[in-house]
């Protein structure tokens, strides 16, 4: 299986791409020559179901993960190449679990976002105290400034850890499953602080997320893989069918359209309608 | 109410403060420990020999018999802090310290093997500790190599090899003779006693190689504590700074031990008493050097206060000391709920 998606030939050359990339750990492979471009200015989200290899995917495109074959392309170099502050520079990655360190306060935390501008000798300028500042304001958490971060609650952290991201003035920003463990109000939160920021700012985000409908609701571009390989992508709008799911997820499922914004809305099929659709199968 | 650049600075201040505090306590504490001993020496003449102004008999006692076991006495302590601030910060545990990795039971492994098979020379058993700790640092490190050395890994491994090593230990002082075994538990209980200057240059010079080395890198540790992946996203190569502290923390740890024994328990809690007084998280590397410096000579200066001169090996004071406060410790985490 050579698996290779054609991508949609390249009309301009989007900052961030992955060529036909081999991802593994150990001898495990999880992808075989995937390819995968990222829109530039795109809200792009990756979905599939769980082992499809979608944060290996994010890990890859962020240096976190080397490919045994092919190459991760950022602005026209191979990631792995480039200067490791440069690449911090320019591209920002939240990881899908972070610890806090013990005692550590939310302006620390968000401070240490700015180590990529920051050198041996100048350690910290008003630029840094700036952009600290601005980034707590943008993510709602500056009146925590000085709370400990392992007092917080779960949204709150989760801001925190964002703003931290931001600190870092990336145009690239990578999110791996930012709205797990946290309740619905929240995941809602902070989707909506995600399209703010692609959408008042121009950042490229993009995201792990596990809902569909998160995804389909967000995305401006969706990226749908299975088994390590691109099933399809496009606008949800363009992408998202039953077929499409039940292809992906192996999940049977009805596609409407969202009350609220008109997106693809996935209602799973009841169950005893997928009991009957087995038995006369069978 | 905050003034630009205000949260970094304060943070700075305190850390300074501890950093001048604790300096100032280990050098009294020197200054206290020269002047005591069967000859005592009130702190003015022992200021005044040093500056090269006392009578020929004090300038004796002081620059020649006990300056260099004082220094010995700091070097090693600072040697310790730092090297089990890097090992807990690395590890990102409070438990990986080279007590518990098994780097002092190598040290010692090196020693005995000099002592009871060799019948060593007191430079020698220096070297075979070195050499010692040094193999089981590289030991640790390679059997825990997996995609890069995690915490619990370490730990896990660094308690293992510790295991093996302490065996291996008690049979080499079982085949020694009575007087192999007894100078071989002397060295085993960490003692900064007729420690002469051949033990501080060296000491003095890897001190001055290696401490900037960490301190440099200090900035990329600090980014490690909150997991490999930030720090990467961040811009520091994980691998690489992870690999060269590891180095100087073996190379610190076993240059210590090689000079006054495996003194027990400073490693383990300079760091977590830095960290105390500090009040802020991070590795706390140079607060803990000189947290290990001050705790070293404070507690041979206790020992010797208490029960006379060169009556009680310093690593046994510590060892109560660190035991304690280890014991302290986990009782009131566990009441913290986190433990």
């Amino acid at each position: 299986m050579s698996g290779t998606h054609p991508n949609t030939p390249r009309s301009t050359v989007n900052r961030l791409s992955a060529e036909k990339v081999t991802l593994a750990y150990d001898q495990r492979v999880i992808a075989e020559e995937l390819s995968v471009e990222i829109p530039d200015n795109s809200f792009t989200v990756i979905v599939g179901p769980n082992a499809c290899g979608k944060s290996t995917l994010l890990r890859a495109l962020s240096r976190m993960l080397k490919p045994h074959e092919g190459r991760v392309l950022l602005d026209g170099q191979t990631i792995q190449s480039m200067p490791a502050k440069k690449v911090a520079r320019t591209l920002g990655l939240l990881p899908q679990s972070s610890v806090a360190p013990d005692g550590i306060t939310v302006a620390d935390l968000v401070g240490r976002g700015r180590y990529p501008h920051q050198g041996l000798l100048r350690q910290w300028s008003a630029e840094d105290e700036r952009v600290v500042q601005e980034s707590m304001r943008q993510t709602g958490v500056a009146e925590l400034a000085d709370r400990y971060v392992d007092e917080l609650s779960g949204g709150q952290r989760q801001r925190v850890w964002i703003a931290m991201a931001l600190a870092q003035q990336t145009p690239l920003l990578l999110l791996d499953e930012p709205t797990t463990y946290l309740d619905i109000q929240h995941q809602i939160d902070v989707l909506d602080l995600c399209a703010e920021l692609h959408e008042t700012q121009g950042r490229t985000l993009v995201a792990v997320l596990h809902d569909l409908n998160h995804a389909a609701r967000y995305a401006t571009h969706l990226i749908a893989l299975r088994g390590g390989e691109v099933i399809a992508e496009g606008a949800p709008n363009d992408i998202v069918t039953a077929e499409l799911v039940e292809s992906v997820f192996g999940l049977r499922c009805q596609v409407i359209d969202d009350p609220e914004t008109g997106t693809p809305l996935v209602v799973p099929a009841a169950r005893k309608a997928r009991a009957q659709r087995v038995t006369a199968a069978s | 109410m905050r003034a630009p650049g205000g949260f970094s600075v304060r943070l700075d201040v305190r850390a300074l403060a501890v950093v001048v505090l604790l300096l100032v306590a280990a050098l009294a504490a020197g200054i206290a420990l020269i002047g005591t001993g069967d000859a005592r020496i009130p702190a003015a003449d022992v200021l005044r020999t040093l500056a090269g102004d006392g009578t020929a008999y004090q300038d004796f006692i002081v620059n020649e018999l006990r300056l260099p076991r004082v220094l010995v006495g700091l070097l090693v302590g600072a040697s310790l802090g730092l090297g089990g601030a890097l090992f807990q910060t690395i590890s990102r545990n409070p438990l990986g310290s080279p007590d518990v990795l098994g780097l002092s039971q190598g040290s010692t492994a090196g020693a005995l093997i000099v002592i009871v098979l060799m019948g060593g020379s007191a430079g020698q058993v220096t070297a075979g500790a070195l050499i010692g700790g040094l193999a089981t640092g590289v030991a640790i490190y390679l059997l825990a190599w997996k995609q890069g050395v995690h915490g619990y890994r370490l730990v896990l491994v660094g308690i293992g090899v510790a295991a093996v090593v302490t065996a291996v230990n008690g049979y080499l002082l079982t085949k020694a003779d009575l007087v192999d075994a007894a100078r071989a538990v002397v060295w085993m209980t960490g003692s900064l006693d007729g420690r002469d200057w051949d033990q501080v240059w060296p000491l003095l010079v890897l001190c001055a190689v290696l401490v900037p080395v960490v301190l440099v890198n200090a900035r990329g540790l600090r980014l490690m504590e909150m997991g490999d992946d930030i720090a990467g996203a961040l811009g520091v190569r994980v691998q690489r700074v992870r690999l060269l502290l590891m180095v100087c923390a073996v190379l610190l740890t076993a240059a210590a031990t090689a000079a006054a024994g495996p003194v027990g328990f400073v490693a383990l809690t300079a760091p977590q008493l830095a960290r105390r007084l500090t009040r802020s998280p991070g590795p706390n590397l140079l607060p803990s050097l000189c947290m290990g410096a001050a705790l070293l000579v404070a507690a041979d200066w206790a020992s010797q206060r208490a029960f006379g001169a060169d009556q009680l090996p310093v690593g046994v004071v510590t060892g109560v000391l660190g035991g304690c406060y280890l014991l302290w410790l986990l009782v009131t985490e566990r009441k913290a709920g986190r433990i």
